[in-house]
This record gives C-alpha cells, sequence and structure tokens, in this order.
C-alpha cells in the first residue's frame, strides 16, 4: 500500500468501475471527467510549437559544440563472412583525418549487453572481423568534418572473404524455431482441429508483411564527449534513461557516469528504441578514443541497414465458423524473420488471444534466423502485421458466409479474455464499431465485391477491428515546489513528436491543482531518474501515473512547508499491485477505396477511425498520433517494402526514392475521433494512443480493395503491378 | 565526394575549353542528379563547370514556330511557360509529373535529357552493374527487376531511363542541340540515346565534353489534344512504372495523326512507332488503339516479375487514346 | 592543372550577408547549418527524396542538400528561421502551431518552406500534375486539397501530420484571399 495514498478518494459515481488501484489519491476522473482548470481534455497546440514552426527547435545534430570532430561509419558491403583486410592507409593521409576504428582497435564492449531480449550482438559493433548481415558497420572514420571524414571514409579499402548468406526467410524455413516467451507463451484453449472440422465454414489462408522501417524523417545522431568524469550524451531516442542504462552496461561504465539527453527527437516509431543505436556506439567509441566530442550521424541509407526493422512475417491463418458466423476456432500461425545476433519476439498473435471470442484459439510464433541485423520493434509491433492477417481473414469469413463484416465481429466479442480467461478492465470494441460505421454509413455497403464502380474506377469498403494492449511501466517523477508558485516537474520522458510536453504539462496541471502555466517541465534527460522511453504506448501512461503520484504525494504535504519543497514518486510498486485483467485500447477501421484496374493504382478515398483510447489528455494531439498511426498503416498497405537480393542479401532501396513512404498526394482527409472511454487501471484513466492507428488500417485497406475488385491480396504492399487487369473496365 | 574543382563561366565557348582541359570535368546543371551520384561516389568529377550562368537560359520562338528550349531552362519554367502549355501540352504535363516543386525548381532541361537510371543496382557501387563498371555484369536480371525494361534491353542491362520529360520530347520529335569544340551540332532525340547493346555506360551521341545547348519542338508536333500519364507506386513524387506521352488527331472517328511515346519500358524514351503507323488512318476506336498497342508490345522481352508492364502499357495506351479521341470529338 | 577545391563565397541568408570560405563540396544545406548557424533546414536524406532541407533560393523552393554552396554564391536564401523576421509568426506558421500541422516537428521547416513558395507559385499561374488542363487560356486552378497535396508531394512527414498541413495551407490561403 502506497503511503502517499492520503486525500480522500472521489465520491463513486453511477457508471465509474471501482478502481482495482489501491491508490486513490486521484483516481480517475475519466466517466465524468472532472473539468479540472481546462487542463486535461482540453484542446492546445503544442508547447513547444512555436518553436519548431520557426526552426529553433535542437535536434541532437543540431546541436552547437565546440572541438566537434565528425565521425563517419563504413559499413559492409557482403551479407556474410570475415573482413579479409581493412587498409586504412590512404584515407589515414587524407586532409582532417584523425583516425579510423575498425574491429582491431575498438574499445572492447560487454557482449552480454542488449535488450529486454538478451544480448543484442547488433550494438556490440566493431569487436571482431565477422560480417552477420549486409550493412554491419565495419569501421568509423574520424575527422574534423563531415566531408573530410566522408571522403576518407570513401578511401578506405575493406576486402572480404565472402561467405554464403541466407536472407530467404519463409513460414517453412527449416530453420524455424518458436519464438521466445518472453511476453507469454502461446495460446492454446479447446480443440482447433476438432472445432475447424464442425464448422459450416473454414478459412485457411496464408499472409505475408515485408520488411518495412521506422524510417523517422530524423536520422540517428549522437553525440558524446567526457566532461568532469562523465560520458555525456546528446542522441536521438526514444528513453535517455534506457539508453543511458544500455551505454553504461556496453562499455562498462557505473550508470550515474553516464549522462543522455534527447531534448527534441525527430520522430521515433521504434526505430530509436530498444537500448542503443549504432549512431551512438561509434561516437562513445569515438569520443574515447580521440579525446574529443564527437558526432556520429547516420546517412539515410545507413538508418536503412543499420537501424532495426519490422521483421517480414508469414502468417497462416485457419478460422473455423458456424453458419450464422460464430466462430469455432482460430489458429494462427506466425513465422518472423530474426538475426542470429540477437532474440526478438515479432508478437503477430497479440490480438488472436484477445479479440474474438471462439471455442477453440491456438497461436504459435516461431522465429526464423537469417542473415540480417536484429530486427525490433516498429510502430505497433507484432499488432500490426498480425492484425493484417486476422482481420483479413476475418473478412474472407464474412466473405463465405456472405455475411456482413462488421456483424461478423459483433457476434464474436467476448465476455471475458478468450485465451486468459481474465476480466476485461473495460472492453469497448462494440462502441467503436457501431460509431464508426454509423459515421461512415456502411449500413448502405453492397457486401458483394466488385459492386461498385464509378466511371472507369471500381469502388470498395473494408473495415477492421482492433485493439492494443494499455498499460504502465516503472517510472520516477519530482515534483518541487517553488518560491515563485512554480512546480517543476521532473520525469525523464521523452518527446519524439508525440506531444509529451503539452500532455504531461496537462497532467500534472491537473493533478496538482493548477494552471499549466505554472507548471516547468523538464524531461529528457537521463539524470532526472528511470523512466520507461516512448515506446509500447506506454511512454504517456507511465509518466502521467509517476507524475500524478507524486503531485498527489507533494499536496498531501502539511501547509506551511519550506519552499523550495520536492518529492519524487517512483510507480513500480503501484504498478505491481495492480490486478491482472486484459487492458487495451479498441478501435475500428473503415476504409473507402477505389481501384482503376487498367493501372492498378489504389487510392484510398476515405478513411476513419473510432477509438476507444480511454481519457483523452488532448484531443488535438490524441488525433494527430491517431491519424499519423493511420496514415503509417496506409503507407504499409499500398508503398513499403525493404527489398533485398535474393542471391546477395544486399538491400535494394535504402533511399526514400526506393523505400517509399504516403507522400501527400497519398493522403486523403482522414477521421479519427473517439469513443467515451477510460482505463480503470489508471489513476487518469488514460491509455496510450501512439501505435493503435497503425494496427488495423492496412486490413482496412486491403479488404476495401478486395470489395473493390474481387482481388484478394494476402502479401504487402498493394502495388499497381499486382491489380492492373488485362481486361479493364469498358 | 572527392574534392573538386568549381568554374563558373559566362560564355560556352569558355565552358567547352574548361571541360576539354580536363578528363575529369563535368558540366554541372541543377546538380539534383550529379550531385545526388557524387555523394555516393557513382560519378567522381575532378571538376564541375557550372553552366547555371551561361546564355542557356529561356525559351523562344523557333523560325518553323515551333519553339527552342534553352539548355539551363528549369523545369519548372518549362513547365510553366505559357506556349509550352499552349502548344505541347504533354511535355507540361510530363515535366509536372516528375520530382517535385524543389527539384524541378533546381533542375535543367539538359541536365533532364541525361539522368541516370534509378536502377537499384546501379545505385550500390559495392554491387556488379555494366552501366556503372562496364564488363562487372547485370545483377538485375536475376535479381530484383520488378520496374526494369521489358523493350530494346540486351544480357547487358536492363535498366530503364527514370526521365518523364523526355518521353514527351519523343512523342514531340524533339531535337537537341549541342556544342562542342568542333561547332554546333543537332541530332533528333530519336537517335540522341544509344541502344543498350554491349556497352550500356554509353548512353548517348554526345561526345566527350560536348554541351547540350537547347531543345528544339517542331511546329508540325504542336497542338492541343495532347496528354501525358503515368502510372507509379505512389501517388506523386515517384517513378514511373509505365508512362505514356499521345497526341491524337481524329477527324469523322478517323485517326488523322497520332504520336505515341512510353516511359518507364526502356533505357530510352520509347517511340511507339509500330503502334502509331497501325493507327494512321484507322478507325479512333478502343479496339483499334488495343491492338496497335499490341503491335507495338509484340517486341516485348518481359523478365520474371515484370511482365505486368506489357498489360499496364496496353491499357495506358488505350485509356489515354480513348481520352483523347473523345476529347477530339 | 589542378583547380582550388576551395571557394570564397557571399550568401545572403534571411537578409544578413555571409562571406564564407567554403569547401566545394560543401551542399548549401551543410553552409547553412555549420557556417551560419541556421540549423532551421533539417538534414533528412541529403539526396533530394524528403523535402526537409527545403529553403528558398532567390524566393524559390529548392533542396539545399542537393546544391552546392559554391554554386548559390551571390544568392538570396530564405530558411525556416527568415520567414519570421521580427518574431512575429508567419501566418502559415501561425497556422501551423493551431492546427498541429506536425509532431516532431523534423519536416516542419521545410513544409513551411515549401508551402510559402507553393502558394507563390500557384499565384503565378502555375499548373500541377493534378492540374486537369493545363492550357493557359484556362484560369488558374482553384486551390483545393487535390492541388495543395500534389503541390507539397516533395515534402515527406512521416508522423502523418499531412491532412493537418494541408487544412493550415488552405486555411492561410483562404484568409490571404479575404483579406487581399
Amino acid at each position: 500500500m502506497n503511503a502517499s495514498s492520503t486525500s480522500p478518494s472521489p465520491a463513486p459515481t453511477g457508471d465509474r468501475t471501482p478502481t482495482p488501484h489501491p491508490t486513490r489519491t486521484s483516481a480517475p476522473s475519466a466517466g465524468t471527467p472532472e473539468p479540472l482548470l481546462g487542463a486535461v481534455g482540453m484542446a492546445r497546440p503544442r508547447i513547444e510549437g512555436t518553436a519548431k514552426v520557426t526552426g529553433a527547435v535542437r535536434y541532437s545534430s543540431d546541436e552547437p559544440m565546440g572541438d566537434l570532430a565528425h565521425g563517419w561509419a563504413v559499413t559492409s558491403t557482403v551479407t556474410r563472412g570475415r573482413i579479409r583486410d581493412l587498409d586504412t592507409s590512404a584515407a589515414l593521409t587524407m586532409p582532417g583525418v584523425l583516425g579510423v576504428i575498425d574491429h582491431r582497435n575498438a574499445p572492447r564492449l560487454d557482449l552480454e549487453a542488449g535488450s529486454f531480449f538478451g544480448p543484442d550482438g547488433g550494438m556490440h559493433l566493431l569487436q571482431t572481423d565477422e560480417i552477420p548481415h549486409s550493412g554491419r558497420p565495419v569501421a568509423l572514420v574520424v575527422a574534423e568534418t563531415a566531408e573530410q571524414a566522408r571522403s576518407a571514409a570513401r578511401a578506405l579499402r575493406v576486402t572480404y572473404d565472402e561467405e554464403p548468406c541466407d536472407v530467404d526467410f519463409s513460414l517453412d524455413h527449416p530453420a524455424a524455431r518458436p519464438a521466445t516467451s518472453f511476453i507469454g507463451a502461446d495460446a492454446t484453449v479447446g480443440d482447433v482441429d476438432t472445432e475447424l472440422a464442425a464448422s459450416a465454414v473454414v478459412v485457411d489462408a496464408r499472409y505475408v508483411t515485408p520488411e518495412t522501417h521506422g524510417a523517422a524523417m530524423e536520422p540517428h545522431s549522437a553525440t558524446a564527449w567526457w566532461e568532469d568524469g562523465r560520458l555525456q550524451i546528446v542522441d536521438s531516442n526514444q528513453g535517455p534513461f534506457l539508453v543511458a542504462m544500455t551505454v553504461a552496461a556496453l562499455f562498462r561504465l557505473d550508470p550515474k557516469q553516464v549522462r543522455v539527453r534527447s531534448p527534441h527527437v525527430g520522430g521515433g516509431f521504434g526505430s530509436k528504441s530498444g537500448g542503443c543505436g549504432p549512431q551512438l556506439v561509434l561516437a562513445v567509441m569515438a569520443t574515447a578514443m580521440f579525446d574529443r566530442p564527437v558526432r556520429v550521424t547516420l546517412t539515410r541509407s545507413q538508418v536503412f541497414q543499420t537501424v532495426s526493422m519490422r521483421p517480414t512475417t508469414d502468417q497462416r491463418v485457419r478460422i473455423g465458423s458456424d453458419a450464422d458466423g460464430r466462430l469455432r476456432a482460430i489458429d494462427h500461425t506466425a513465422a518472423f524473420e530474426v538475426s542470429k545476433l540477437a532474440d526478438y519476439l515479432e508478437n503477430c498473435t497479440e490480438l488472436t488471444n484477445t479479440l474474438y471470442a471462439a471455442r477453440a484459439i491456438r497461436t504459435r510464433r516461431s522465429a526464423v534466423p537469417v542473415d540480417i541485423l536484429p530486427p525490433y520493434s516498429v510502430r505497433g509491433p507484432g499488432a500490426t502485421p498480425g492484425s493484417f492477417a486476422l482481420e483479413s481473414a476475418m473478412d474472407e469469413v464474412a466473405e463465405r458466409l456472405h455475411m456482413d463484416p462488421l456483424e461478423l465481429r459483433l457476434r464474436n466479442e467476448p465476455s471475458a479474455g478468450p485465451v486468459s480467461g481474465l476480466p476485461f478492465s473495460r472492453r469497448n470494441l462494440t462502441a467503436c464499431l457501431r460509431e464508426g460505421a454509423r459515421r461512415f454509413g456502411w449500413a448502405t455497403r453492397d457486401h458483394r465485391p466488385r459492386t461498385g464502380r464509378e466511371g472507369h474506377l471500381l469502388v470498395g469498403t473494408g473495415m477492421a477491428a482492433t485493439s492494443f494492449g494499455a498499460g504502465a511501466l516503472p517510472s520516477t517523477a519530482s515534483i518541487t515546489a517553488e518560491t515563485d508558485g512554480a512546480f517543476t516537474v521532473a520525469i525523464g520522458a521523452s518527446d519524439i513528436g508525440t506531444g509529451a510536453r503539452t500532455a504531461l504539462t496537462a497532467v500534472a496541471a491537473e493533478a496538482l491543482r493548477v494552471p499549466p502555466e505554472r507548471i516547468r517541465l523538464l524531461i529528457a534527460d537521463s539524470d532526472l531518474g528511470p523512466a520507461w522511453g516512448a515506446g509500447g504506448s506506454r511512454g504517456t501512461t507511465s509518466w502521467s501515473w509517476a507524475i500524478t503520484e507524486a503531485a498527489a504525494k507533494l499536496r498531501s504535504r502539511p501547509g506551511g512547508a519550506t519552499l523550495p519543497l520536492t518529492v519524487s514518486f517512483d510507480t513500480t510498486e503501484s504498478l505491481g499491485e495492480l490486478p491482472l485483467m486484459e487492458r487495451h485500447s479498441y478501435s475500428a477501421v473503415f476504409c473507402e477505396a477505389t481501384v482503376d484496374p487498367a493501372t492498378g493504382e489504389v487510392r484510398v478515398r476515405r478513411l476513419l477511425g473510432m477509438f476507444a483510447v480511454g481519457r483523452v489528455i488532448n484531443p488535438l494531439l490524441a488525433r494527430s498520433q491517431l491519424v499519423g498511426g493511420m496514415i503509417m498503416g496506409l503507407s504499409m498497405a499500398l508503398h513499403e517494402e525493404g527489398v533485398r537480393d535474393p542471391a546477395t542479401g544486399r538491400h535494394l532501396n535504402t533511399d526514400f526514392a526506393g523505400y517509399h513512404i504516403a507522400a501527400h498526394a497519398d493522403v486523403p482527409d482522414i477521421e479519427a475521433d473517439f469513443v467515451p472511454d477510460y482505463e480503470p487501471g489508471d489513476p487518469s484513466g488514460i491509455k496510450g494512443v501512439g501505435e493503435i492507428g497503425t494496427v488495423g488500417t492496412a486490413a482496412a485497406i486491403a479488404n476495401a480493395v478486395w470489395h473493390a475488385t474481387g482481388h484478394r491480396r494476402r502479401t504487402l504492399p498493394i502495388r499497381p503491378d499486382h491489380l492492373v487487369e488485362e481486361r479493364p473496365l469498358p | 565526394m572527392k574534392e573538386f574543382g568549381y568554374l563558373r563561366p559566362s560564355q560556352v565557348r569558355e565552358a567547352l575549353a574548361l571541360v576539354a582541359a580536363d578528363d575529369g570535368a563535368r558540366f554541372l546543371g541543377g546538380g539534383t542528379n550529379l550531385v545526388d551520384l557524387m555523394k555516393d561516389g557513382i560519378e567522381t568529377p575532378t571538376r564541375l563547370v557550372d553552366v547555371r550562368r551561361l546564355p542557356l537560359d529561356g525559351i523562344r520562338e523557333a523560325p518553323d514556330r515551333g519553339l527552342v528550349i534553352g539548355a539551363t531552362t528549369t523545369n519548372s519554367d518549362l513547365a510553366a511557360h505559357p506556349e509550352v502549355r499552349r502548344r505541347y501540352p504533354a511535355l507540361s504535363q510530363a515535366v509536372l509529373a516528375g520530382a517535385s516543386g524543389q527539384l524541378r525548381n533546381m533542375a535543367t532541361v539538359g541536365g533532364n535529357l541525361l539522368q541516370r537510371t534509378r536502377c537499384g543496382y546501379f545505385a550500390d557501387p559495392s554491387q556488379p552493374c555494366n552501366k556503372r563498371s562496364p564488363g562487372s555484369g547485370c545483377s538485375a536480371i536475376t535479381g530484383e527487376h520488378h520496374n526494369h525494361a521489358i523493350l530494346g534491353w540486351s544480357d547487358h542491362c536492363v535498366a530503364t531511363h527514370p526521365s518523364d520529360m523526355t518521353v514527351a520530347l519523343a512523342a514531340y520529335d524533339a531535337v537537341v542541340h549541342y556544342e562542342t569544340p568542333d561547332g554546333s551540332h543537332e541530332i533528333p532525340l530519336s537517335g540522341f540515346y544509344l541502344p543498350v547493346g554491349e556497352s550500356p555506360q554509353r548512353e548517348t551521341v554526345l561526345p566527350p565534353g560536348a554541351l547540350i545547348t537547347a531543345v528544339t519542338l517542331p511546329a508540325a508536333a504542336a497542338g492541343p489534344r495532347a496528354r501525358y500519364r503515368k502510372v507509379r507506386e505512389r501517388a506523386s513524387y515517384a517513378f514511373a512504372n509505365v508512362s505514356v506521352a499521345a497526341a491524337l488527331d481524329v477527324e469523322e472517328g478517323v485517326v488523322r495523326g497520332v504520336r505515341i511515346a512510353l516511359g518507364g519500358l526502356a533505357s530510352r524514351p520509347w517511340r511507339a512507332l509500330v503502334a502509331e503507323s497501325a493507327l494512321r488512318d484507322a478507325p479512333a476506336t478502343a479496339d483499334r488503339f488495343g491492338d496497335a498497342a499490341d503491335a507495338e508490345l509484340s517486341a516485348a522481352r518481359p523478365l520474371r516479375d515484370n511482365a505486368y508492364k506489357v498489360t499496364l502499357a496496353r491499357n495506358l495506351i488505350v485509356a489515354v487514346l480513348t481520352e483523347l479521341a473523345h476529347r477530339a470529338e | 592543372m589542378t583547380d582550388g577545391t576551395r571557394s570564397e563565397i557571399l550568401l545572403r541568408v534571411n537578409g544578413l550577408t555571409h562571406r564564407l570560405d567554403v569547401d566545394n563540396r560543401r551542399t548549401l544545406l551543410d553552409a547553412l547549418r555549420e557556417d551560419t548557424g541556421r540549423t532551421g533546414p533539417k538534414k533528412g536524406c541529403d539526396r533530394g527524396q524528403c523535402g526537409a532541407c527545403t529553403v528558398l533560393l532567390d524566393d524559390r523552393r529548392v533542396v539545399s542538400c542537393l546544391t552546392l554552396a559554391v554554386a548559390a554564391d551571390g544568392s538570396d536564401v530564405t530558411t525556416v528561421e527568415g520567414l519570421a523576421p521580427d518574431g512575429e509568426l508567419h501566418p502559415l506558421q501561425q497556422a501551423f502551431v493551431q492546427l498541429d500541422g506536425f509532431q516532431c516537428g523534423y519536416c516542419t521547416p521545410g513544409q513551411l518552406c515549401s508551402a510559402v513558395a507553393m502558394l507563390a507559385e500557384h499565384a503565378a499561374g502555375w499548373p500541377s500534375a493534378v492540374t486537369t488542363d493545363v492550357s493557359p487560356e484556362r484560369p488558374a486552378p482553384e486551390l483545393d486539397a487535390v492541388e495543395v497535396r500534389e503541390r507539397l508531394s516533395g515534402n515527406l512527414c512521416r508522423c502523418g501530420a499531412y491532412p493537418s498541413i494541408v487544412r493550415a495551407v488552405l486555411e492561410t490561403a483562404a484568409r490571404a484571399e479575404v483579406t487581399g
């Protein structure tokens, strides 16, 4: 029990689910939001908005720095083998060159260091002559200017003893092995085979999603230097505290010696999470060796080649249904590629565990090690490719049953976790489905494919249902009541574009019962204490929880204390006391797409998402995140694919001309809105909004393409070459 | 990038002399392709001779009532020019279908003609590529080639030419004018690009050190009934899978004049002369357009993963000609 | 003969003249960021494929990453910092803030410079790839969402702020029309 819970609980209201959380100090006002000073629930522009539109915001490569040297990474041009020779002689004589770091002289790293999934060889750069994947950094050239470093990097002569590589991933790959059960075991509920045999309709289909990249607009950049016995770092990442811990582990430093700041980050989407990016490993090595501040900024091509991506997945989904649309069985087998350097879980079956009731549910996840760099989370990891498979298959079930796909979803609402048996903290999918359908005008849909036509265009609609895990992770916040009436709120959060600065200011204002103008928020610094990063849709929830509790603790102090007065709160214990329940966000996504069968061009004309994402802190910013997530889903559906040469394993599209992300012209006006919702297990009633927008969108679009054309595309992306028809419409 | 010298002459003669004096010299136009390639070491000039302050800018009337387009005219100015829009609308459309507003403000007409391919193997200096490194081989033929050539390729190279502008120029019978130290020369665009053959690294007939000074458009090609249409993997800001530039004259349901050029299918803009001759004096119907397209594309040799381009090109030809025929009536 | 590999250039950046000694390899983007301290223009790809480095060069939008600094000698450059020279936000900047036309903000300087120039291009009657009829006799295409999207497609945004950006541009354009 938390000692700080001294304030009285708000009076219970009729529709409020009792909070299971023991600290009631600032218990959810969600059901009937408390209009407290208008801080939470108000659509407010970003606090740093003016700085962002005037170019005043500094991202990590913008920080001015005296005596700065520049590092340029050299990457492997082969996919597997050993470095035979790395001839630095020409490079070392070039103007401005300070030196070259490679496996022969690089500082030794702790090879046990890694991510949540264990040791991560992806971070252990320049330790051996082995080449485990194409694009592996093999050297860093350090020079006075970036041009000089780049030129000298080109003059480095690296030769390899090349070995055959294997990048030919599939579900049937002989090296497939059961995936880690890090996020829970595979599901086995009921007898899938018996239920499938008893089903009136069985869909059995294979779905493939390609390697996709976070592709944040800001390439990864780190600047490192030693100052007063501490390693100082400015880096683009999604969580400075976790990065500092990883750097300390890698370089065997006392964590207190490492300070990481990430004041402004130009997008992450997972690509700046997971520990420590290659830019930072190399910058820390270089500053140690050359005793100067060193900046390493990856080129766009290097970002594609050296920074984790969403792995290719190959999934088989079998769904059996009764004639009336009640599901008997869901059998979801999902394989994904991993690197031989590190373990990882692309948890494609997440939704299968929670979205629908069925008598039997079986999930099997397998990892296939191939010669690639370690994949890692990209926006909505697991759920995004998994949802494409599950929600496409559900559409196929509806097709077979000649049934409204919306009705099929509504008919299979579970009353408890279909696999876990746990109660839902608050199940709210139906509201999303019904309200979304109403706004979209779904009721008038002709469910037969290829029935919509406008001139030479085929028109179709599609939908998908989605859930995404909600929750919080341990974080520490501290709040100082200042002498001037302001409150300094400090937490090691990171604002990667999520609006964390603005949202946390509102949360703190509400929790302290003061106007937002009196909040001074400090974030993006590992010195501010342990905090979860901007990831897993758990950034804002984790940080808000800590801030809310710290505020309650401060408010519970008797009046008249000497200022400044600082309190802090670590949520670890509170989180541990949260009872196990199914806690999720929900959404329903509806899409209208046109297809020109003469050219195969798909255009998304309408996209609508209804979301149950808890209490909304700032509707303006939350909507931006959800819309942005949906656009990433659109981009995945129609554009994105990391392509490798099948023989050499070499990436072929490591730039934005080859790796397409959706551009302005691809994106219609998008509607994202909220159904009333709150999360009883969160002190502020909130859930994350960062990822769920991405999750259902690709399936909704693929289903719309089927409805328009009658062609079921089970492999992403859906490009013109897949849909062009020999006999287009007259 | 290797270090290089930079010179900015004000006269064409001077520019030619500066390039002639240094084997490693290259002309610099808008830089949108050359500077890009220099960053990866695919181009390694020792000297850049900037042509943008030469008196080669602007569009003017030609003696035959066609247009003379100066080589350093930017793509933006070309596309926005009233006479281009009035007389050669497919050229304006083609230019607007390429790249982005920013790049069109930089890119010059001369540079656009000399764009290098966007083949992923060409762009990666560590991979074999006969175009970049003659004799090293072509990885695309058996590798990733879903957006490669189906017409006119050889066993040495299956790359496509990425330009949109040149497709329209091909349809309009444009003529390329260039200077060498020996004097002024001109060549029809149809003869400007060399067939791939055994030396894909040689892309045009331009002798080393030649400077493109202008492109002319003949009066005979002018007409409002023309259209450029491009299919690509993003709605904008992407290179073509297939594009078509076409102009059509129809009288009483019969084709009196037709011009068709195709992009994204070959190492150069592909003038569809077979289709054109099949259509001359033929009824302007979708069936005949389809037959003509089939006749042109019977020469196609698709690779494992790009046979869709045959269908797509056929459909696009039919769609564009049908649209123009309706407009003509 | 060997050429010098550095050049002395004059750049007028947001109204301020800079005399710079640059390596010929230096891009305008790097010169702005490293030599004049204008870090508003961003390096998203360094290949002209994302638009984050967009600046106005003699009032036209260009990607500064493919512009050599030496080739811009004598030019006027406006970066995002120059859109609000006296601290008063440009109407487009205000609209971006109010309508949340960005998230991480990294592409924003490019989006803004691009949009400012795009509005001028449209006002000058330039057609775009989605303009149905490019004939000069036709009135300039109305600036609707489809036109704005096409004309701004050279500015990628991975956060997906596109709809808000388009709204901000349209609102600003409409307001400019009203106020004349």
